[in-house]
């Protein structure tokens, strides 16, 4: 065989391959590229903080992504979380309204950023309305009525949600002065528009299972949010998990 | 002796490789023509620099030789002759222009674009010319003036003006879309809002400001108004803009999720609306008013479109049965078809001839697959489909161009969403808008 020949047959394989890889038969996947966090390179540039709270005004026992980024930094700190990673996100769940204070220090300074986190609190019952009108606080409700979770691209309710779902229908019998919003989510893979519309039927699943074991309909408003609104932001499938759920909410 | 084995044994695997690739791509893409490779001959067109009348139109010269070039290249019908490929010349009305060289060497063009471009009492004023090369005798295919405000903007109109113009007349009869705008929702902030560009990604501008997340907006017909779902208080409503009076005029709300508006070519609007307790797709007129529901089974229906050439039919996605895959029905709900076979399909949308759906699919869906989502056309009558986009990232939200020959489409999504286009062949794709730019949909004319 020719020293031709065999480099003509190389060329060829190799572009058969090229070909089988470029002309889709197998699917590449497609991942988001990882964060890298920037390095401090020049002592001279002051670093810059940004630090952002979504939402940023809820109700007692809702939680709060922060998201923060920061540039020429060697050292970041949240009052109230400690030592964090230069660029980042966290779920808090502050119990009144909080000053989310970042300082970040590097070689060429300190820089600082703030957001302001409303924490809607629920003025405490006076104390001779009686169970009857009683709606009860926040984290009493939070601690008895669990969320609802499911399983993937799926709205009907698993056996552990089922018993969620009668605990929680256990604690508004207790309580007939609660109405309760129940809202939808789904997550993060998967189309916009779609995805509304699963966390409808999921809110909606989580509903009826109420309204078997006895609450009336009137006490209960489902609001779908898809995935508009996510707990978490990790791309695994515990933090998928965590989204695909109906949530519990005390409707004031 | 090994080599001759090792010799065969790649031919073997070169074969195999070649077969196993190209042979699903050949059965799909029989007889799918949509507009851009009917095998037809591109025309081939140069357009020249236009004449500067006066030293003060210089800038703004440029600017409409350059908005010309791209409208005329991203048509998708010509054969564009490169500007380094064409003589320097630069003649500004029909006696100056000398066809032979237009029409022979190596521009070798059938019709060249030109004409003068000057500035005339803050008015830019255009004399644009089209000439057949080949026809000495009566060479004018094209002879018209245009005038706009002397800016930016004013320049790019002309040009887009006079390219639909060219493309019109050359292109087959089918109107261009050089002047259709796109809208789109746009990610910051924590909130999302509608907001606005040209068909090439120029003039992009926010169009709502409400503060909250605002999606899938969808322009009317008539180009009056963009119907959008937006969260309020009690959940996902649909919400219309008035893009004559800039502000959100009223449409009825309704409990439940309320999403994915699409306007039919005679004003009617259909939307998913979960009012029953199940998303379910409900048709009105375009104030809202006798809305009735025309699909009824449980599991999300969501995304409707309508065949833009009958009026008489709907496209949607729904989860009746699993994963999401695409129906169509007529107006009324009655003859339900399911088009996709498998995988999970999603936001579908009917090309404006009539005979595609655009839609995005991804065929091996499900925990551990290594399933990507892309852009697909299929032919409504066979249901035969070709793959468009591969490998680029998560694709989503086709929407066609109203020539039929271009789909605007988003890839990735969230903060990092991007919008992009391409033609109907799933070739020339390029960025129109940068990260947080998501949900695209084009404009009907």
């Amino acid at each position: 065989m020719t020293l031709h020949k065999l480099r003509t047959n190389t060329l060829l394989t190799i572009a058969a391959a090229s070909m089988v890889l470029l002309s889709g038969c197998h699917k590449k996947v497609s991942a988001p590229p990882p964060y890298t966090a920037p390095a401090a390179v020049d002592t001279a540039i002051a670093p810059t903080a940004v630090l952002t709270a979504d939402p940023s005004a809820i109700d007692l026992g809702q939680s709060v992504v922060l998201n923060w980024r920061t540039t020429g930094a060697t050292s970041v700190t949240i009052d109230g979380i400690g030592p964090v990673n230069l660029s980042g996100t966290q779920n808090v769940t502050p119990s009144n309204s909080t000053n989310f204070h970042l300082v970040a220090k590097g070689d060429g300074g300190v820089a600082e950023a703030n957001v302001r986190v409303t924490v809607r609190v629920p003025a405490p019952p006076t104390a001779d309305l009686g169970t009857q009108n009683d709606l009860g606080s926040d984290a009493a409700f939070h601690a008895a009525v669990q969320d609802v979770f499911f399983d993937y691209d799926s709205y009907d309710l698993r056996a552990d949600a089922q018993t969620n779902a009668t605990q929680a229908a256990s604690y508004l019998s207790q309580h007939p002065a609660i109405k309760i919003t129940i809202g939808g989510y789904c997550d993060e893979r998967g189309s916009a528009e779609y995805n509304l519309a699963l966390g409808e039927n999921r809110a909606n699943a989580a509903k009826t299972a109420l309204v078997n074991a006895g609450i009336a309909t009137n006490r209960i408003r489902v609001i779908s949010f898809g995935k508009e609104k996510q707990f978490c932001t990790e791309q695994n499938e515990s933090c998928w998990q965590q989204n695909r759920r109906a949530q519990f909410n005390i409707d004031r | 002796m090994t080599i001759r084995i090792q010799q065969s044994l790649r031919r073997a695997l070169l074969s195999l490789a070649l077969a196993g690739c190209i042979a699903p791509q050949l059965h799909a893409q029989d007889n799918v023509f949509t507009g851009t490779n009917t095998g037809a001959d591109r025309v081939r067109i140069a357009a020249a620099d236009f004449r500067g009348g006066t030293p003060d139109a210089a800038a703004l010269k440029r600017t409409f030789d350059t908005v010309l070039y791209s409208d005329l290249g991203n048509a998708g019908v010509f054969d564009l002759v490169s500007k380094s490929m064409q003589p320097q010349a630069t003649p500004g009305a029909p006696a100056e222009i000398r066809l032979a060289d237009w029409g022979g060497g190596t521009t070798n063009a059938a019709f060249v674009a030109f004409g003068s471009f000057s500035i005339n009492a803050g008015r830019a004023v255009v004399s644009a010319y089209v000439d057949d090369t080949h026809n000495a005798q009566f060479p004018q295919v094209l002879g018209k003036q245009y005038t706009e405000a002397a800016d930016e903007n004013g320049a790019r109109t002309i040009a887009h003006k006079l390219a639909d113009e060219i493309i019109l007349r050359l292109g087959g009869g089918i109107p261009g879309i050089a002047e259709s705008k796109i809208y789109y929702v746009h990610a910051g902030g924590g909130s999302k809002e509608i907001w606005a560009m040209d068909y090439d990604g120029a003039n992009a501008h926010a169009v709502t400001n409400l503060g909250t997340i605002s999606i899938s907006p969808r322009v009317s017909p008539d180009n009056s108004r963009v119907a959008f779902s937006s969260l309020g208080k009690y959940g996902f409503q649909i919400r219309v803009f008035s893009l004559l009076l800039n502000r959100m005029v009223s449409f009825p709300d309704s409990s439940g999720t309320n999403l994915s508006p699409a306007w039919s070519a005679n004003g009617q609007l259909a939307y998913s609306s979960s009012r029953s307790g199940d998303p379910e797709i409900y048709v009105s007129d375009g104030s809202g008013n006798s809305a009735r529901r025309i699909t009824n089974s449980r599991g999300p229906d969501v995304s409707p479109t309508w065949n833009p050439k009958t009026g008489s039919q709907l496209a949607w996605i729904s989860g009746r049965t699993g994963l999401p895959q695409v129906y169509i029905m007529d107006t009324d709900g009655a003859g339900v078809q399911r088009m996709t076979d498998t995988g999970y399909a999603t936001s579908v949308s009917w090309s404006p001839n009539g005979q595609f759906l655009a839609f995005a699919w991804d065929r091996k869906y499900g925990p551990g697959a290594p399933g990507g989502q892309d852009i697909y056309l299929m032919d409504v009558a066979s249901k035969k489909w070709i793959q468009l986009t591969n490998g680029i990232g998560r694709c989503d939200f086709p929407s066609w161009s109203p020539d039929g020959r271009h789909i605007v489409f988003a890839v990735g999504s969230g903060a990092r969403a991007e919008v992009w286009t391409m033609l109907a062949d799933g070739t020339g794709k390029h960025k129109l808008a940068g990260t947080g730019s998501d949900m695209p949909n084009w404009s009907f004319r």
